[in-house]
């Protein structure tokens, strides 16, 4: 009698384990059912569009230019939801995997410069809605070269642009002028136009006469992505394969930063360390030029402090490179691809990318928002002598507009690591010769690609 | 018996194993509240020999069910996660090691045999992550586990505020890992850290505690010393409560000093301790991860810009989810779990011929 009280009542706990286990589970997908249900929609429906980004787009409503908001104002029938990522590498890390596993995708995702080629080989690409077959896209909208890095071999286009990176040169006026040097920022610009070996000459002359503890660039990682970006050539060929140790872009970058380092043109740090060593460095003041993509500009700005304004100013590089940008790319997972597709469209249109710009200073990659005149008449007064602030818009547009496209490959984000990071900062930090650094590169390279 | 003779007598005859002891009792409970099972089985298979149809069949039955089947439905939820958690990945990674398979990639990779083990072989890196495992996992190992030693010693005394300085010393056990390497990475900041700030006062300048190979081997080894000197204080502590007391006042009496005592009485009392903390710390030393990837910062995953302080585990880390090659990373796996294999049979080995040496 005891023993059987005791099955039933066993039984009676497992039966209510199950259940309690099939709620959950049922539970769990219904409730991921829910954030985009409805399969057809018509205009009427109510909808969700989920939006999947990293870092900082400026889209919504706290910090950005509540374009969500006027979106859902102007389609009452549609409600956003934007699932943002802090960290850019973390991001596409999640992104791949869920690509893999087709699940857990959002409508819309972002997709950053340097995964774009990954992203086009065919095993994520197929992934993808090409917006070639959607209503109202034209590809001549973006600068020449930004709808280009996100084609496939077979012409399916992925993404369509957010904003660009063209490159300037941010420098100290003041260690400038200490090292004898001009500080206008035509004349500085004259300096050195045209050619990257002459900022790295510029570099020599400010040593001679430099403040004592300042170098002239922060570092080689820098200066070497800075000079890469000018180049016709880069890591890959047109069919994406790996030539980075043929490439001539890749060996003048090379041999310019190594040669910054061995002349002790560097301070040696490393950009964005987790340290905040090189962020600390610029309210320090422990160097006088970095190479200033548009999207930099801001950081010059937080990282040097109120104290340093007005000590920095902007000047058109060497060459124009471009370094950064993003895409927004509508997934075949989506079950409102059209709806998608139109707010991806929109988010990128002139007239949105302006918007952004105003708020953030992302430099738009769409022309008619390049050619606008709230982004060319542009200035930030941190920047500049008193009275006349930097032409920061008229800079960066001019730069963008003179970029020429490189071929994109998916291994170029891994070689560019291991060459700041492995190659020329062990030359910076530990003074290893400039062909020992090239050779452990190469067998880095080896190790981690295969090639 | 005078306390002397008493003393030389345990002590000839220290147990090989203490945990015998308690392993026999152990078996002796269990024995008792599971012996009435087998004492009323025979009474079902009478029952079954008997007419089937019977009323008190079925719950006979049931009965036999209980008893059999009960035990492994109560220790099922173990073996489901362990299956789940533990043999699966193992036996997962096992043949992801044999085959050439890309993160991110759809399909099931294709078979390379022994390639990913083999290309390990002939890998640079690969020795240099393991010569670092090695000289890390010694230089944080050794003196953590001397340390800790002396403390429980220390501490063991009757001291004021004893309660409250075993507590401090587990404090940094209790510290996330994350925050201890990001406080011990502006310390050892070789620009404005007070490491050398301190060490410039003696005249010792500029060491480059983050580039070169053995100053970050040393600062890393320091955060693994500084988390867990106290844990294995702690349990040496505990190991040492249980020596008797009459050893050491027999000791006294003989004439042993204090570290006479502490080299005599406490480190044979606690050997069995000591081996078991050496095993656990070999094992974390082997997996050492959190630690130089904080401690890196930019250059992490790689163990500096050299792979001065590249780990196994960085190496695995690097090759799987900055490379996405899980099949090579998979074999590192498989690799560090042969190593360790083979490090527990030594020490075991070790440990025999200690106990035998003791019982001869």
């Amino acid at each position: 009698m005891r023993t059987s009280g005791r099955t039933r009542k066993a039984a009676v706990i497992a039966v209510a384990g199950l259940a309690t286990c099939a709620t959950l589970i049922t539970g769990c997908s219904s409730s991921d059912n829910n954030g985009s249900k409805g399969g057809k929609s018509s205009s009427s429906e109510q909808i969700t569009l989920h939006i999947g980004d990293f870092n900082e787009f400026g889209y919504n409503d706290k910090t950005g230019a509540k374009l969500f908001s006027e979106y859902e104002a102007l389609h009452p029938n549609i409600k956003i939801v934007e699932d943002n990522v802090t960290d850019g590498q973390q991001y596409w890390d999640s992104l791949k995997l869920h690509l893999q596993q087709n699940s857990g995708l959002d409508d819309i995702q972002a997709i950053e410069v340097g995964y774009i080629a990954e992203a086009i080989q065919p095993a994520l690409a197929s992934k993808f809605l090409d917006f070639k077959t959607v209503k109202g896209f034209s590809a001549d909208d973006w600068v020449s070269y930004k709808e280009k890095q996100a084609t496939t071999a077979s012409g399916q286009v992925i993404g369509v642009g957010t904003d660009i990176g063209p490159t300037a040169i941010c420098y100290r006026s003041d260690f400038f002028k200490q090292a004898g040097l001009p500080t206008d920022p035509d004349q500085v610009a004259a300096l050195w136009n045209g050619d990257w070996s002459k900022f790295v000459q510029v570099g020599e002359q400010f040593k001679a006469k430099a403040p004592s503890g300042v170098a002239f660039t922060d570092s080689a990682g820098g200066l070497f992505n800075a000079v890469l970006s000018s180049q016709p050539t880069q890591y890959s060929d047109q069919d994406g394969k790996l030539v980075y140790d043929s490439s001539p872009g890749v060996k003048t970058a090379w041999d310019l930063s190594a040669q910054a380092v061995k002349e002790g043109l560097t301070a040696k740090l490393q950009q964005f360390d987790s340290n905040n060593t090189w962020s600390a460095a610029f309210k320090t003041g422990k160097f006088a030029t970095v190479a200033c993509p548009s999207w930099m500009v801001g950081l010059v700005q937080t990282n040097s402090g109120p104290a340093n304004k007005g000590k920095w100013d902007i000047a058109q590089p060497p060459q124009a490179g471009n370094w950064g940008g993003s895409f927004l790319a509508v997934t075949k997972a989506s079950k409102h691809p059209a709806e998608a597709a139109a707010l991806a469209q929109w988010l990128t249109g002139a007239a949105q990318e302006v918007k952004i710009f105003q708020k953030f200073g992302n430099i738009p990659s769409n022309k008619g928002g390049l050619s606008d005149p709230a982004v060319q008449n542009t200035t930030n007064d941190y920047f500049g002598a008193p009275g006349k602030p930097a032409p920061t818009g008229k800079i960066f547009a001019t730069t963008a507009q003179s970029i020429q496209p490189a071929p994109i490959g998916p291994d170029d984000g891994t070689v560019k690591d291991i060459i700041t990071k492995n190659g020329l900062l062990d030359m910076e930090q530990r003074g290893t010769s400039a062909d020992k650094a090239w050779s452990n590169v190469k067998a880095q390279v080896k190790d981690k690609i295969g090639e | 018996m005078t306390p002397t003779c008493r003393a030389a007598r345990t002590l000839s005859r220290t147990p090989p194993n203490p945990y015998g002891k308690d392993a026999l009792v152990a078996t002796s409970v269990r024995a008792t509240s599971d012996g009435s099972p087998p004492s009323s089985r025979p009474a079902p298979s009478t029952s079954r020999r008997g007419d089937p149809g019977a009323p008190g069949g079925w719950r006979t039955r049931l009965y036999r069910f209980d008893t059999k089947a009960s035990p492994y439905a109560y220790i099922a939820p173990f073996f489901l996660v362990f299956a789940a958690f533990g043999l699966f990945p193992l036996i997962y990674t096992g043949w992801l090691s044999l085959h050439n398979v890309q993160l991110g990639e759809s399909g099931s990779g294709s078979w390379v045999g022994f390639d990913n083990y083999t290309n390990l072989w002939d890998n640079q890196f690969f020795w240099k992550a393991l010569r670092n495992t090695f000289t890390l996992g010694v230089i944080s190992t050794v003196p953590q586990l001397l340390m800790a030693l002396g403390l429980a010693h220390l501490l063991n005394f009757k001291l004021r505020g004893r309660g409250f300085f075993r507590v401090a010393i587990l404090a940094p056990y209790a510290t996330s890992i994350a925050a201890a390497a990001l406080v011990f990475v502006q310390l050892f900041n070789p620009d404005y850290g007070m490491i050398n700030q301190l060490l410039g006062h003696f005249g010792v300048d500029g060491i480059r505690w983050d580039s070169s190979k053995w100053p970050a081997q040393i600062a890393i080894s320091s955060i693994v010393t500084w988390r867990w000197t106290g844990y294995n204080a702690l349990i040496y502590l505990a190991a040492m409560q249980a020596v008797p007391a009459d050893l050491y006042e027999a000791a006294a009496l003989d004439g042993a000093s204090r570290w006479r005592q502490f080299i005599s009485v406490t480190i044979p009392s606690i050997r069995p301790t000591i081996f078991f903390t050496i095993i656990v710390s070999t094992i974390g030393a082997t997996q050492l991860f959190g630690e130089p990837l904080i401690y890196g910062g930019g250059v992490g995953p790689t163990g500096g810009t050299d792979h001065q302080y590249q780990t196994l585990s960085l190496y695995m880390y690097d090759k799987g989810w900055q490379v996405g090659q899980l099949g090579q990373a998979s074999a590192v796996a498989w690799v560090m779990l042969l190593i360790l294999l083979l490090i527990g049979a030594v020490q075991l080995l070790f440990v025999r011929s200690n106990r035998r040496k003791l019982g001869g």
